[in-house]
């Protein structure tokens, strides 16, 4: 079976949630565990996030106690996920301003914004959630990760809980 | 989802109790990280205590909350504990290596 989708959002921090359920929503209909779907929720979770704070620099969140609004700058996010039989593909791309070193960005702990207190672990989580990670930017041009993950491997029987 | 209320911050005995929202990201984060601290700064805290209790989400965000209330309080010789782990939590903690730094207490 082959199925795809692809959603184009604003890139604003409230569509983080959005966009993960979507996702899970989306690959529902193959009975993926819940590992896998925690999984999946939290790869793009990371992506998402990235874009909408490092892609299009959106360094004041608005979600603050000062409620500050930020006047918006008008970026999209677009997530596309591919279903082929067991496999999913997932990709995140926004036309911000791109990575200049994709290998450090990609390293752990590595951040360009140890203001914003961010972990830095964000490919890391990728890497470590999903099977493979892809990664292509061009500076002033934008970022696309691509994710590919194979569904209906994970555990019958779950061991705890 | 559920946004971060006031009185989901408490300090008891020295010790900053946390009670965090269904999901811990990037867009929660702001609020958390600045109610925590304005306690932090005004009152006299030693422990920082996140509960999990209605967390069924947490991405790197929350990697990030932690570890910077952990550079604020370590200094004095504060700790971070974690109550309520469940298993998607307990993962995240394990594959950022902050299992060092938290101590998990089980209910």
């Amino acid at each position: 079976m082959r199925n795809e989708m692809e959603i184009i959002f604003d890139a604003r921090s409230e569509n983080e949630g959005f966009a993960r359920v979507a996702v899970t929503a989306f690959v529902t209909g193959l009975n993926p565990t819940l590992e896998e779907l925690a999984d999946i929720k939290t790869a793009v979770s990371e992506a998402v996030t990235n874009s909408i704070i490092h892609g299009y620099e959106n360094l004041r969140n608005d979600n603050t106690l000062q409620g500050r609004q930020e006047p918006y700058h008008g970026g999209k996010v677009s997530v596309r996920c591919l279903l082929e039989e067991d496999m999913l593909h997932i990709e995140v791309a926004d036309r911000g301003v791109g990575i200049a070193d994709i290998e450090q960005a990609m390293e752990p702990l590595f951040t360009t914004k140890p203001e914003l207190e961010r972990s830095g672990m964000g490919f890391a989580f990728m890497e470590a959630f999903m099977d493979e990670l892809e990664v292509e930017s061009e500076p002033g041009k934008g970022t696309t990760v691509k994710m590919t993950k194979k569904l209906g491997v994970g555990d019958w029987i779950d061991s705890e809980d | 989802m559920g946004r971060v209320l006031e009185e989901d911050f408490q300090v008891i005995d020295h010790c900053l109790m946390i009670r965090l929202p269904a999901e811990v990201d990037h867009h929660q984060a702001a609020c958390i990280c600045e109610y925590a601290d304005r306690l932090l700064y005004r009152e006299d805290v030693c422990n920082v205590v996140f509960d999990f209790e209605n967390t069924t989400f947490m991405d790197s965000s929350g990697i990030g909350i932690i570890m910077g209330r952990y550079r604020k309080i370590s200094c004095f010789g504060g700790r971070i504990y974690a109550i309520h782990v469940n298993r998607q939590i307990r993962r995240i903690l394990g594959v950022s290596g902050l299992e060092k730094i938290v101590e998990v207490l089980e209910a």
